[in-house]
């Protein structure tokens, strides 16, 4: 039992996280940055952090992650970070040839005070910045939010500073991402395209982190958005930002610089904020929804009317990031579940909000989200409470194994499993595959445990 | 981006050098960090620390510093204990824009306490991240304090990231193991007796390494720091030997007990079964006054070379002639996977690592082919580079390589972390050999287009 020094009871901590539901901004930039066409990520802060950044991204994703570092010395931490970033971003052009860097900062850039907007400034001033290229830039101390608010602030970068306005509107909509993976982008446009609705999608990590085997290594993988349409952003007729955490930022951002009206929709996981969603992208692109998606949304609820009864009263833990944990916590609701636990390391008073209200109809739920809402403090609740499953990253699974829970994979980390790449969570089809997985492991469960008289051939 | 037409980085020339038949003389430029801008492998101090101390089982292993340094560093070194299992855990003090501002001190001290009630470690291990230095914290002060009220030893280290190599991480981990050696009793504790130091038990590794010893009818006192036992390290100074593998990591270590306890050092590989011989041997030779050792060590060369040469044998008749790239940590881990990798018929066209130093990369000078290419601090674009143009058949890496090697349609073994099976010993040989027969011979790279798009 790995987690064998858990207690079940439940004490207020007052510094300490053990096991953490969250990791630092900087990785959050990382891979939101990854999003943009040609785009290199830049970590302005010590060697290792661009180091666990892409390890820990290379192991979620089995691909290669560029991203370059200022290699941080004790001389830049007296004298500042400036002479690191001009000189790398010299490099950076010269030998990688980017069309655009993406740097973020880091706790160390950001203590000894370096000025990410100066120092861009700086080097455009002096010409180290090709003509037709680019630097962008997002602060991302890592002793502030998560990884999330990270990628919250890099995407509100990458429009704030390449969106503009000409004054003519475009017959487009921009659908701003708020983190989920490749696949799900990819789900995303396909349903924006069967729905006849033209999209500007970003950012667009498919065809970056689930790049095909060609023979050769593609620093700069064909996806990701390009940045004439980035640029593009600021003539849309509107913005859908599809996350309250992770995207509406942006959107904000946007509405502020260009006059671009934006809408906030949920994550579009499960059946509600699937049809949500759908609604939303439908009236903003002034299009009826086709016979094929509502066949589509038809086939999901026959699924979950068939197996209604395997659903019905089970108790769930679930834990991540805000913007999934929300749709998530409806649609398990909507499938007569009962959301017991839930957790989140991503601090923030909106996301507590939200959750507090859709935990209207799980009276008795224990949620938290913000320092100490840890995996430490997810297993004492389920010592307390039992549950008959828990969906989350891999992390999740000391505590499956210890406790012998079925157990879905959904979020990041998924350091185990692959699929995430490949197959969406989002969208009816995407909420139809995690209905198969959660019943895979619920009825995996039942024929293995159940006793030989009661052993189902038909379920 | 094509990667076959890339030239090196401006300023690494000195850290490229490629063995040529009457070829200018360059001495490898190590020891520097790495060049701003530059996509590097390489990590920071505080991850030369952390993966120094962290298969030390029974202590708590808790990061000082933002969530990060600890999130990325949970349970991500396959380092196996035999009993406890605290290093697997994540502790962290998770410090806020507030504690940034006003100190973070006391969030240590209160985490220290609460950790230790809760969990009854042996000892502590206190990681400073890269701002503590500059928020100015005395984790010293706060150690010291805790280490009184709670009766265990807690030991800062001082692993600021951006203080110097990956490398200076490794010292930092010594100087906190050396504040533990010697507090513990050498009480009966055999003459013929070894500390088996820069061994992390990795996939079970340090296991095979100590019943070898002490089939030979060695003691091993301590490992460090694989399956490590504080109690056992703090009585380390009373062995005989050190034998010291991964030079990269601990002979500084070993340096400071030779010179505080007067122990002297070996430095040997468990890699290949030439260097997994020589270890043994090298062993028995440092006790002549008990030639037993030496005869107990060829009877195990000579059985365990025996149970694994037949099935070897297949390995190398399929790879015979097959070229790998390797690029590792250590510099001696790189020599020694030469020496195997001739074992198995296979010729090495790139050797480089991480933290070499410059006379590891003359020895490799020495011991490699002509045209081998050698390199310090490589980078996803050389290291493409070189592999489509030495037409590799195989990389040898860490996890940053692997999906590269993947997408080059090239086999590829994992010899850092993140291997799942053990690699050292004669076991370890017949296990690596046929891991990379395993993955050289595919069956998924007949529909891979290989060699940058050429069939």
């Amino acid at each position: 039992m790995l987690l064998r020094h858990t207690t079940k009871e439940v004490k207020e901590r007052e510094g300490l996280t053990i096991n953490p539901a969250k990791t630092c901004q900087p990785i959050g930039a990382m891979y939101a940055a990854l999003g943009i066409h040609g785009c290199l990520p830049h970590s302005h802060g010590s060697q290792g952090c661009c180091s666990y950044h892409r390890s820990t991204l290379t192991r979620h994703y089995k691909e290669p992650v560029m991203a370059a570092t200022s290699s941080f010395t004790e001389g830049a931490s007296v004298f500042g970070g400036q002479a690191n970033l001009l000189s790398a971003i010299e490099t950076i052009f010269t030998v990688y040839d980017p069309e655009v860097i993406a740097v973020h900062s880091t706790c160390l850039s950001e203590t000894i005070g370096d000025d990410l907007q100066q120092i861009t400034k700086k080097a455009s001033d002096d010409g180290k910045i090709p003509e037709g290229k680019y630097v962008i830039y997002a602060s991302t101390p890592s002793f502030v939010g998560s990884h999330i608010t990270g990628y919250a602030n890099m995407v509100t970068g990458m429009t704030e500073q390449f969106a503009v306005s000409t004054g003519e509107k475009k017959d487009q909509v921009n659908v701003i991402a708020g983190w989920m993976e490749p696949s799900d982008m990819r789900e995303i446009k396909s349903l924006a395209s069967r729905l006849g609705v033209k999209i500007v999608l970003f950012p667009d990590t498919s065809d970056v982190l689930d790049a095909p085997q060609t023979g050769k290594h593609e620093f700069y993988p064909k996806g990701g958005i390009t940045i004439d349409e980035l640029k593009s952003a600021g003539d849309s007729k509107c913005s859908l930002a599809v996350g309250c955490i992770s995207a509406e930022p942006a959107a904000i951002a946007l509405e502020k610089k260009c006059k671009v009206p934006f809408e906030t929709v949920d994550m579009p996981i499960g059946l509600s904020a699937t049809d949500r969603f759908i609604m939303a992208l439908s009236k903003a692109g002034s299009v009826k929804v086709p016979d094929e998606i509502t066949a589509e949304r038809g086939r999901l609820v026959d699924v979950m009317a068939d197996m209604e009864q395997y659903f019905y009263g089970k108790k769930v833990a679930l834990f991540g990031d805000p913007d999934q944990l929300i749709p998530l916590t409806e649609f398990l609701l909507d499938l007569g579940m009962i959301p017991a636990h839930i957790v989140s390391g991503t601090p923030g008073l909106r996301f507590e909000k939200r959750m507090k209200e859709i935990l209207e109809r799980a009276p008795g739920a224990n949620f938290r989200n913000g320092p100490q809402a840890d995996m430490f403090l997810m297993h004492q609740w389920i010592k307390n409470e039992p549950v008959d499953l828990l969906i989350g990253n891999t992390y999740g699974k000391y505590i499956a194994r210890d406790e012998d829970i079925p157990f879905v994979r959904f979020g990041f980390p998924i350091l185990d499993r692959i699929g995430h790449s490949y197959f969406p969570n989002v969208g009816y089809s995407g909420s139809l595959r995690l209905v198969e997985k959660i019943l895979g492991v619920l009825m995996d469960r039942q024929d293995r445990t159940s006793l030989e008289e009661k052993f189902e051939l038909v379920m | 981006m094509d990667t076959q037409k890339i030239s090196l980085l401006e300023g690494r020339e000195k850290q490229v050098y490629e063995k040529t038949a009457g070829g200018v003389e360059v001495d490898i430029a190590c020891d520097k960090t790495s060049l701003s801008g530059s996509v590097s492998q390489r990590a920071c101090v505080f991850c030369g620390s952390r993966v120094v101390l962290y298969p030390v089982a029974d202590a708590i292993h808790i990061v000082h510093g933002p969530i990060g340094c600890a999130a990325y560093t949970w349970d991500i070194r396959g380092a196996v204990s035999s009993g406890p299992e605290l290093h697997r855990l994540s502790f962290s003090t998770d410090l806020q824009e507030m504690d940034v501002i006003y100190g973070g001190e006391k969030k240590l001290y209160k985490s220290l306490i609460e950790l230790i009630d809760q969990y009854q470690p042996n000892a502590a291990f206190i990681y400073s991240t890269c701002i503590i230095g500059l928020i100015g914290d005395d984790i010293d002060a706060v150690c010291k304090k805790v280490a009184k009220e709670k009766g265990i030893p807690v030991l800062p280290v001082h692993s600021e990231g951006f203080k110097g190599t990956k490398k200076d991480g490794y010292k930092a981990a010594c100087m906190a193991l050396m504040k533990l050696i010697g507090q513990g009793s050498t009480e009966g504790i055999s003459k013929y007796s070894i500390n088996i130091l820069g061994e992390f038990n990795l996939a079970g590794e340090a296991w095979i390494i100590r019943e070898y010893y002490e089939k030979m009818g060695i003691e091993v006192v301590a490992t460090m720091t694989g399956d490590g036992r504080i109690d056992d390290i703090r009585r380390s100074h009373g062995a005989s030997l050190n034998v010291v593998q991964c030079s990269g990591s601990m002979t500084t270590l070993a340096k400071e007990m030779e010179e505080k306890y007067g122990i002297p050092y070996i430095r040997v590989s468990y890699f290949g079964f030439e260097d997994m011989s020589k270890s043994l041997y090298d062993v028995a030779q440092h006790f002549p006054d008990k030639p037993e050792l030496m005869e107990k060590a060829k009877e195990i060369v000579r059985d365990e070379i025996r149970k694994y040469y037949p099935e070897m044998q297949k390995f190398k008749a399929a790879l015979t002639g097959k070229k790998a790239a390797i690029y590792v940590g250590g510099a001696f881990k790189t020599f020694s996977l030469i020496k195997a990798l001739r074992t198995i018929g296979m010729s090495v066209v790139l050797a480089g690592s991480q933290t070499g130093n410059k006379q590891d990369y003359k020895n490799l000078k020495e011991m490699c082919d002509e045209g081998t290419v050698i390199v310090d601090d490589s980078n996803p674009v050389e290291l493409s580079k070189f592999v489509l143009e030495k037409e590799a058949d195989l990389l040898i890496g860490g996890v940053k390589e692997r999906p590269i090697a993947f997408k080059l349609g090239v086999g590829f073994c994992d010899h850092n972390h993140e291997r799942k099976i053990p690699l050292a010993g004669f076991i370890g040989m017949y296990y690596f050999a046929k891991e990379v027969y395993e993955s050289v011979m595919s069956p998924v790279w007949q529909f891979a287009p290989r060699k940058g798009g050429a069939k």
